[in-house]
C-alpha cells in the first residue's frame, strides 16, 4: 500500500522516538531526519535505520522535498524556530505537526479533535505536551458530561525523561497545557503543574487530573465517559492506565493515571515521551489515510 | 578554639518563614489582617527578611496545594506597604510558578525570592533565576530536599545555580532528616566550589528536633543566611523556631540584629495563639524526619488517613519508599487508595 512520506526535524528524544513509531505505521514512512550537530546521536541512528539525515537544519531538507515527496513534517525542535520551519515547508506543501509549544497552529488532542482538524486540511497542528496529552482526554470525558469551571492537572515525570530544551523552558509548558486544558478540555479555567521526580529506578509517568463541575458531578455517567476515554487513547498508547479514582468529592473529580512507554527509545518510564510521539503519529495517520483515500488534499504550492 | 569563640562577631541574616511555610501550618488560611500583625512585628524585631506567599509559593493556589483566602499579590500589598526596614520575599517554584507571577510578585513590592528546585533538578531554573536577577531582586537558589543528594552533587547544582545568576545557594532540609554533620558536609563542598561572594544559606525542620544545632553547624561551615519562623509555624514539626535560634545566637555572640525579647513576646502572645494545631515532634512529623519524607506531606497525609482508614504513618513511610519529593501531594490520596484497596477497605471503581 502506498504510504505517506515524512520528515522528522529534531534528532532529540522525541525526534529518535518517532522513528521508531512512524516505521511501524502501516500509512507512513519515515525518510528524512534533520539536525543541526554532524555529531548527534540521533542523527547517526537514523542513518543506521535507513534514514537520509542533514545537519544543516531545516535549510538542509529544503531542495530535497519535492524530489523525495515529503508530505508530511514533525517539528521537535523548540517554540524559538518552529515558526520559520513551519512557513518554509508549508510554502512547499508539506503540513505540519508541531511538537513544540510554539503552538501557532489549532491544538490537536487525538480522541477529541483530531477529525476536525483532519476534515479542515490544517496544514500544521499543535501537539500541546506531554502532559496536555495525557491528561486532556479526562478533563474532555467530565466536560462532555457536564460543565467544568476549573481543570487542573499536576504530571511527574522521570527526571532521565526530560530533556535540556524542557527544562530550560518550563514556563512555555505550562502556559501551553494551562490554556489547551481551556480550549480542548473544555474547563473554563486550566490549570498544569508539572513535577521532575529523579527517583531511581524512574518513576513511570503519572498524572493526577482534577476537575470541578458547576453542579453535582452525575458519577455514574462520568465514571462511564472517562472509562470510554480511557479506551480510545489506550489504542494508540497501550499503556494508559487508571490507577485510582474517578474520586468523588463535593463537586470535584479526581482521576489518577500512569502512562508506560511502549520502550522504544527511552525506556518504559518514558511514558510522556510515548504519549507525545504516539498522538504526533496518530494524528499523522489520520491525515495520511485521507490523502491515501484522495479525501483530502494538501494545499500544494500552487494552490497556496 | 570552641566553636562559641570561632562564631563571635559573626553576622548573620535570618530570614522569617511565618508567613509562607507557616502557611501550610494554617492549612493555607491565614488572613490578611494576621499577615499584617505578624509582618509588623517581625520589622519592628529587627527581622530583616519576611517571606510572604501561598505555602507553595507563586503559583501556589490550586487543588493540589489549597486555595488560601487571598491571592499572593494581595498579601504581598497589604503587607510591602507597612515595612519600616524588612524587605519581603516571596517562594517560586519552576513547574508550578512562572516569571510572569514573579513579576507580579514585584510589582506588588516583592525584592526577595527563593527560585526552588529538587535537590537534583537546578537545570529547571534558569529562566527564573535569571528574571529575578533581571528585576533586580536578591536571588537566591533553594535546593529542596537536600538529603537526597550527596555534598558533591549538591555543590554541582549549587554551582549550576550560581552560574544562572543565583547570589545565594540554600541547602533546603525540607523533610527535617538531616544531622549536623550532613548539613555541615553539605555546606562545606558547596562553600569549596561558588564563588566566595556568594552566600550559603540554611533552611531546616524541626522533625528531629535538629533546626537549631542544623543551622548553627551551618554557620560554623560558612552559612550566612538561616530562615527560621516565630514559634516554628511552619510544615511537619515546624521550621528551626526563630526565637530560640536569636537567643542561642546571642549567648553565642553571633550577631543577627534582632530583638529577642521581641520575638519571645510574638511567639507567645502573636503566633501561638493563632495555631490550629500545635506545631511540635508528635509522631507523625517524627516519621517525616525520620523516613526523609517532604514535611508539607503531613496534613495531607493525616486527611488521607481520615478519609479511607489507613493510618498516615503507614502513608507517609510508603511514600518515603516510593520517593516522592515535593509536590507531589497528589500522590499522598493515590498511595492512600492503593492502600486501602490492597487491604480491602475500598473497592476499584473501574472493576
Amino acid at each position: 500500500m502506498k504510504k505517506i512520506r515524512c520528515a522528522l526535524i529534531g534528532s532529540g528524544n522525541i525526534g529518535t522516538d518517532l522513528i521508531y513509531k512512524i516505521q511501524r505505521s502501516p500509512f507512513l514512512e519515515p525518510v528524512w531526519m534533520v539536525g543541526i550537530d554532524p555529531e548527534s546521536e540521533g542523527l547517526a541512528r537514523a542513518r543506521d535505520m535507513g534514514l537520509k539525515t542533514t545537519a544543516a537544519g531545516v535549510d538542509g531538507l529544503l531542495p530535497h522535498v519535492l524530489e523525495d515527496n515529503i508530505q508530511i513534517a514533525f517539528d521537535a525542535t523548540s517554540a524559538y524556530v518552529h515558526a520559520e520551519n513551519s512557513r518554509k515547508l508549508n510554502e512547499l506543501g508539506v503540513m505540519m505537526i508541531d511538537l513544540t509549544p510554539a503552538a501557532i497552529g489549532p491544538l490537536c488532542v487525538p480522541p477529541v479533535n483530531l477529525k476536525a482538524h483532519a476534515e479542515k486540511v490544517e496544514m500544521n497542528v499543535n501537539m500541546i505536551s506531554c502532559a496536555g496529552q495525557a491528561t486532556i482526554p479526562i478533563v474532555f470525558a467530565v466536560s462532555r458530561i457536564q460543565a467544568v469551571g476549573y481543570g487542573e492537572i499536576v504530571a511527574s515525570l522521570a527526571s532521565k525523561s526530560i530533556g535540556p530544551g524542557t527544562r530550560a523552558n518550563l514556563d512555555e509548558f505550562t502556559y501551553t497545557t494551562s490554556n489547551a486544558i481551556e480550549i480542548v478540555g473544555g474547563a473554563r479555567k486550566g490549570k498544569a503543574l508539572a513535577i521532575i521526580n529523579p527517583a531511581e529506578p524512574p518513576m513511570m509517568m503519572r498524572n493526577t487530573i482534577s476537575c470541578l463541575t458547576d453542579d453535582e458531578p452525575d458519577q455514574a455517567k462520568i465514571t462511564e465517559s472517562v472509562l470510554e476515554m480511557i479506551k480510545e487513547v489506550q489504542k494508540y498508547v497501550p499503556g494508559y492506565r487508571l490507577v485510582n479514582g474517578p474520586l468523588f468529592d463535593g463537586k470535584r473529580v479526581t482521576v489518577f493515571m500512569e502512562v508506560a512507554g511502549l520502550g522504544d527509545y527511552l525506556p518504559k518510564y518514558a511514558g510522556n515521551l510515548d504519549i507525545m510521539t504516539a498522538a504526533a503519529t496518530r494524528t499523522a495517520e489520520m491525515f495520511a489515510q485521507e490523502i491515501i483515500a484522495g479525501t483530502i488534499q494538501l494545499k500544494s504550492p500552487e494552490v497556496a | 578554639m570552641s566553636a562559641e569563640q570561632s562564631l563571635k562577631g559573626r553576622k548573620i541574616i535570618i530570614h522569617d518563614m511565618s508567613l509562607r511555610d507557616g502557611m501550610h501550618a494554617k492549612r493555607e488560611q491565614m488572613s490578611i489582617e494576621q499577615m499584617v500583625t505578624i509582618a509588623t512585628a517581625l520589622d519592628d524585631a529587627g527581622v530583616p527578611l519576611i517571606q510572604v506567599t501561598h505555602g507553595a509559593g507563586m503559583g501556589g493556589n490550586s487543588l493540589q496545594h489549597g486555595f488560601a483566602p487571598h491571592s499572593n499579590e494581595e498579601y504581598i500589598s497589604a503587607v510591602a506597604s507597612k515595612m519600616k526596614q524588612a524587605k519581603i520575599s516571596v517562594l517560586l517554584i519552576p513547574g508550578l510558578g512562572t516569571m510572569k507571577e514573579l513579576k507580579s510578585a514585584y510589582d506588588c513590592g516583592a525584592r526577595s525570592v527563593h527560585v526552588a528546585t529538587h535537590c537534583t533538578e537546578a537545570d529547571t531554573s534558569p529562566q527564573h533565576i535569571a528574571f529575578a536577577r533581571k528585576l533586580g531582586m536578591d536571588t537566591t537558589g533553594f535546593l529542596m530536599m537536600a538529603h537526597l543528594n550527596t555534598p558533591e552533587g549538591l555543590a554541582q547544582q549549587g554551582k549550576l545555580m550560581e552560574s544562572y545568576g543565583a547570589q545565594t545557594v540554600y541547602i533546603t532540609d525540607s523533610a527535617g532528616y538531616m544531622l549536623p554533620a550532613d548539613v555541615k558536609a553539605r555546606v562545606a563542598a558547596l562553600r569549596a566550589v561558588l564563588k566566595p561572594e556568594t552566600e550559603i544559606g540554611f533552611h531546616g525542620h524541626h522533625n528531629m528536633g535538629m533546626g537549631i544545632a542544623n543551622s548553627i553547624a551551618a554557620i560554623e561551615e560558612g552559612a550566612s543566611r538561616i530562615d527560621a519562623s516565630v514559634a516554628g509555624l511552619g510544615a511537619g514539626a515546624g521550621n528551626t523556631p526563630l526565637e530560640v535560634f536569636a537567643a542561642v545566637c546571642e549567648r553565642m555572640g553571633i550577631v543577627t540584629g534582632c530583638d529577642l525579647f521581641k520575638l519571645m513576646d510574638m511567639a507567645e502572645d502573636i503566633i501561638v495563639p493563632m495555631m490550629d494545631h500545635m506545631v511540635r515532634v508528635d509522631r507523625s512529623s517524627l516519621t517525616l524526619g525520620f523516613a526523609g519524607v517532604y514535611s508539607t506531606f503531613l496534613l495531607h497525609a493525616k486527611r488521607a488517613a481520615e478519609r479511607f482508614g489507613v493510618p498516615a504513618r503507614d502513608i507517609l513511610v510508603e511514600l518515603g519508599r516510593k520517593k516522592m519529593i515535593g509536590g507531589q501531594e497528589d500522590m499522598i490520596v493515590d498511595t492512600a487508595m492503593t492502600m486501602a484497596k490492597e487491604r480491602g477497605l475500598l473497592k476499584d471503581a473501574a472493576a
